[in-house]
């Protein structure tokens, strides 16, 4: 109002009361300026309602806001960081898998996989159906419609896999191209792979994708945390045993993603830690041999270094190729594999489960002499068969006319049964149960491989419950021969029988010779956990007269393995065994010919040399093959030769940086 | 009375007071002006941003704007009672072109809201914006405030016809900013409180039957997503809760210009249009929020003075109209940002990119300049 006085050309003042007076003084009529008068009294309330109004609408909008940035600030910036901070599982890399030379048996080799990100701005069946084209990826109808629900079920952001496995010139040909598919990658990642195929399967073992078996197992141990992002475990043998040395840490990786699922960066890294590199016991060169000279035949063989349980072979024939199971079985290769007559899947060294037959004679003489119903030299004279008081069933020697007098040496060179049939008779089924336990029969060997089964080391309580039938005086005495009731395994047998060359020095056998961190290079070497002092007898002695006869086996006169090791360059100790599938009737002779091939004797055949410090134990089982001594000892020969001629002619344990390692069949393996 | 203006502008005087009257005689209100620039100042900043820093789009806007404002210019120049004149033409018009629309309209993004005419589209409901309040204040002006029964049903009418063609595209942001600008210059005029009581009723008792025969269903699930955002959080849920964690994660200060990951990694829609104002919130914070609405206030302030001087019931109509349908598409745009609102398309006023929202806002801001500066200044210069 003051300003209005003093300049003429003011603009109008925001006042009511002068507006009012303007307006009366503007009109023409009095009528006109009344009623412009109540319209603009009017217009000024509403303007100032709706200022109101907008007041409130602004304080609305400003409630909210400080309600979001400020109250539920905590709340948003998490999910804010959620959002583009994505945490993403770093796989250790597995590790390798060398043979006691530093020869390769298990890799991990690079596989390229396509990997497409659907986007709306591509059409994802064109893509795929193009792809498929260019790159002959073999998709079929089934499989596009199968990777079509994929691309609509998956998780935002996440991609799916149009094919693994691309072959270099895919990869190449996809490059040239990939210009049209900007959403669509080659992902590279490390597959295993096993170089010698099915030469060392049961005892490598292998890796597979991960089941919910194995999920619900590792969450069970608390450590699923550790295969986020893994997609393989160790399903078997050594794979499997060791799983977590080879395994390693997952690490992590911070990365921030754009709402498309594009890494724009990473913002930490937290590097994993490789799996150990393991060194096996095992020479992959005699291993090789061992299914060389097993061609056909059902069977297995174990080679071991009695001193310290390293063991160098072990095979089981037939074996199978473990990268199928890497790869993805398909299911026609896995019933191919299942219905195989030869049952390649099973590990017969620790699996199968065999009368271990004669094979077991110098251990029972070992409990004779100690429990003093035997001594070396007390006379015994072998008839044609064994009778039990007051009984008129004949337990049969296996020759027909017996042996004539017998002492221990002669007993174990003949290997005679009747022999044993009287040790058994009068040692009593509970001694020989003690025994055989403490010679590892019907338990496990320790070895480190977890597909192992137990045998049976029979007795009173274990016949009962298992046949819930009393134990016979009868049923003693075949335990004599190591058939009966008495079932082993391979590798216990090779324990039992480390046992006796050592002289009564338990070895755990062991395929894992020692652990390496492939960062600091740190060694770890595997442990031999058996108590050294295990097995104890009253005299020393008794060990080397058992050990004699088994010398005289290979080199007596009447020796069943002389044949066999004829000419060795060595001296070797052994023990045949023919073990029976089927009984033979009373007053029948076994005839193979006569017999199905699956009820034909199993062929066994246990022996080491140097005689006085063994270097190599050899045992061989021969499924359904007959006489131990014809067919198995030339296998346990051949072996030994192997080892102590060809491939350690010097004696020490391997050159100490060989570059090739010489395979059979003429072909040559480079070292790293 | 504007040549005495001009001579006692000769006159000594202070330099200020000349400049006031340069600009008053080329028809420009200087407050007003600044203010808009503030504005679109702020606005290149996140639209930068907002743009992915992409250079050309800035330019682009540059250039649009510029040309906005040599319209909003021009538009001042012209004497309000020219608009009052070709009001009516302008209405019609604009119907047809609506019809027009209605029949041979290109369909984008499920709507037929464009009229290709071979050199140029147009999207005739767009006019409608500065033509509803225009049409409604020139109309009721010719009779005596506050308006009796029989012309409030007219204007009701002059009202309801756009906006059922615009929900017929369907477009219902538009076609609620059209009703909305109609309906305030209805009501600044002067509206019976009895009407707006019994209109409400009516709307409420309208309301299901809406529902249930005239909404589309992707209108009907973007108020149940508004309702629970977290109930199709992949589907349309996904927009507002995305552009929610933006706003709250920006804070007081905001995570700074440029380093807003909600911003600049894609999680938000249309970040440079419609869903500009999480951008600036995630960037500036809750201060942005407070600065823009400071420049905001200031062009609101400015304005509601002008329309409380003006000097006939068709500028007061007509300005106020504008002014509060202003402060509506703010409300509403942040609103449906902050997610108090549903997402109906309506772009932030002054900052959103996009030339025809900027082209109608600057002839809106042109006619209140003209209203303004186009008095007859001899009313107060009597006293």
């Amino acid at each position: 109002m003051f300003g209005k006085k003093r300049h003429s050309h003011d603009r109008p003042l925001f006042s009511e009361k002068k507006k009012k007076k303007n307006f009366q003084n503007s009109g023409s009529d009095d009528n006109s300026n009344r009623a412009e008068d109540a319209g603009v009294l009017i217009f000024r309330r509403r303007v100032y309602f709706c200022i109101g109004v907008a007041l409130f609408m602004i304080a609305i909008l400003f409630a909210n806001l400080y309600y979001l940035q400020i109250i539920s600030y905590k709340d948003y910036q998490t999910r804010s960081n959620e959002n583009r901070i994505k945490i993403v599982p770093v796989v250790p890399t597995r590790g390798m898998i060398y043979d006691r030379n530093h020869v390769v048996l298990a890799d991990n080799v690079p596989v390229y996989h396509l990997v497409m990100y659907p986007n709306k701005q591509y059409d994802t069946k064109t893509t795929i159906n193009d792809l498929n084209e260019l790159l002959n990826l073999g998709l079929n109808d089934h499989d596009l419609e199968h990777l079509l629900y994929e691309s609509k079920t998956r998780k935002r952001f996440s991609g799916i896999e149009i094919s693994n496995f691309l072959s270099e010139q895919q990869i190449a040909s996809f490059s040239v191209h990939s210009y049209r598919y900007p959403n669509v990658h080659v992902v590279a990642n490390l597959k295993r792979s096993y170089p010698f195929a099915d030469i060392a399967t049961h005892a490598i073992g292998y890796v597979s994708r991960i089941n919910q078996k194995d999920i619900d197992a590792l969450s069970a141990q608390g450590k699923l945390d550790n295969y986020e992002g893994s997609t393989e475990i160790g399903k078997l043998g050594v794979e499997k045993y060791y799983e977590d040395l080879l395994h390693g840490k997952t690490g992590s990786s911070e990365i921030e993603v754009n709402s498309h699922g594009q890494v724009i960066r990473t913002l930490s890294f937290n590097a994993p830690e490789s799996g150990k590199d393991l060194i096996l016991t095992i020479d992959i060169r005699l291993q090789y041999y061992a299914q060389e000279i097993l061609g056909d035949m059902k069977g297995a063989i174990v080679a071991i270094e009695p001193a310290s349980g390293e063991i160098l072979a072990m095979y089981s024939n037939p074996s199978y190729d473990p990268n199928l199971f890497v790869r993805g079985i398909r299911t026609k290769e896995y019933a191919r594999l299942l219905n195989n007559p030869g049952h390649p899947l099973i590990n017969r060294a620790t699996q199968g489960g065999y009368a271990p037959a004669s094979t077991v004679k110098p251990l029972l003489c070992v409990m004779g002499l100690n429990e003093k119903l035997i001594t070396p030299l007390g006379s015994f004279f072998g008839h044609p068969y064994f009778k039990l008081p007051n009984s008129t069933h004949k337990f049969r020697d296996w020759r027909a006319w017996g042996h004539g007098w017998l002492d221990l040496y002669r007993a174990l060179e003949i290997s005679a049964d009747t022999y044993f049939y009287d040790l058994a008779y009068r040692a009593g089924i509970n001694k020989i149960h003690e025994y055989l336990d403490d010679f590892g029969f019907g338990k496990s060997t320790g070895i480190d491989i977890k597909e192992e089964s137990l045998g049976i080391n029979p007795s009173r309580d274990w016949k009962m419950s298992r046949f819930k039938q009393p134990w016979h005086l009868g049923d003693t005495v075949p335990i004599g021969i190591g058939q009966g009731y008495w079932t082993s395994t391979l590798m216990q047998l090779v324990k039992a029988h480390t046992t006796l060359a050592n002289k009564g020095i338990v070895r755990t056998p062991h395929l894992l010779k020692a652990a390496i961190d492939p960062v600091e290079n740190k060694r770890e070497n595997y442990i031999q956990e058996e108590d050294e002092n295990s097995f104890k007898v009253s005299d020393k002695s008794y060990w080397d007269h058992c050990r004699l006869g088994m010398y005289l086996v290979v080199n007596g006169p009447e020796g069943t393995g002389r044949r066999a090791f004829y000419g060795a360059q060595y001296k070797a100790a052994g023990k045949s065994g023919t073990a029976q599938v089927v009984s033979i009737k009373q007053g029948e002779k076994y005839d193979a010919s006569k017999l199905k091939a699956e009820h034909r004797d199993n062929a066994l055949f246990v022996s080491y040399a140097p005689f006085f410090k063994p270097r190599i134990l050899v045992a061989v089982i021969l499924e359904n093959e007959g006489g131990g001594s014809t067919k198995a000892a030339p296998i346990a020969r051949k072996m030994i030769d192997k080892y102590l001629l060809d491939l350690y002619p010097n004696g020490y344990m391997g050159e100490k940086n060989p570059k090739f390692v010489k395979l059979g069949m003429g072909g040559t393996v480079e070292l790293q | 009375m504007e040549q005495s203006q001009n001579k006692s502008s000769l006159e000594p005087m202070s330099s200020n007071e000349q400049k006031g009257s340069f600009f008053f005689v080329h028809h420009i209100d200087i407050p007003l002006l600044l203010g808009l620039m503030a504005s679109l100042f702020f606005s290149l900043f996140v639209l930068y941003s907002a743009s992915g820093q992409h250079i050309d789009m800035l330019v682009r806007q540059v250039t649009r704007t510029g040309l906005a404002f040599v319209l909003m210019i021009f538009v001042a120049q012209i004497p309000p009672r020219f608009f009052v004149k070709i009001s009516f033409w302008l209405y019609l018009l604009g119907i047809i072109l609506l019809i027009l629309v209605e029949l041979f309209g290109d369909i984008s993004k499920g709507a037929q809201r464009w009229l290709n005419l071979g050199f140029l589209r147009i999207q005739p409901s767009e006019i409608f914006k500065v033509v509803m309040p225009l049409t409604v204040a020139v109309f009721l002006s010719r009779s005596t405030l506050p308006p009796k029964p029989v012309n409030t049903l007219i204007a009701f009418t002059l009202v309801g016809i756009p906006t059922v063609l615009v929900l017929l595209q369907p477009d219902l942001g538009t076609a609620t900013l059209i009703a909305v600008s109609g309906f305030i210059a209805i009501f600044i005029a002067g509206l019976s409180w009895w009407w707006i009581a019994a209109g409400t009723a009516l709307v409420g008792a309208a309301l299901p039957v809406m529902w249930n025969f005239v909404l589309h269903d992707y209108q009907k699930q973007r108020v149940f997503t508004l309702l629970d955002p977290s109930s199709d959080p992949l589907g349309a849920g996904y927009h507002i809760i995305q552009s929610k964690i933006a706003i709250g994660s920006g804070g007081l200060f905001g995570k700074g210009w440029l380093q807003g990951s909600q911003s600049q990694l894609d999680f938000l829609p249309e970040p440079h249009t419609d869903f500009i104002f999480a951008v600036l919130a995630e960037e500036t914070g809750l201060v942005g929020f407070l600065i823009l609405i400071t420049i905001y206030c200031f062009i609101i302030g400015r304005c509601i003075y002008i329309t409380l001087n003006a000097n006939s019931s068709f500028s007061r109509i007509l300005c106020g109209a504008f002014t509060f349908t202003f402060v509506f598409y703010i409300f509403v745009n942040i609103g449906m940002v902050s997610g108090i609102l549903p997402v109906v398309g309506v772009p932030l006023p002054l900052i959103s990119y996009g030339g025809t929202a900027m082209i109608t806002l600057t002839v809106c801001f042109g006619i209140i300049m003209s209203i303004h500066t186009h008095k007859k200044i001899s009313y107060f210069r009597k006293n």
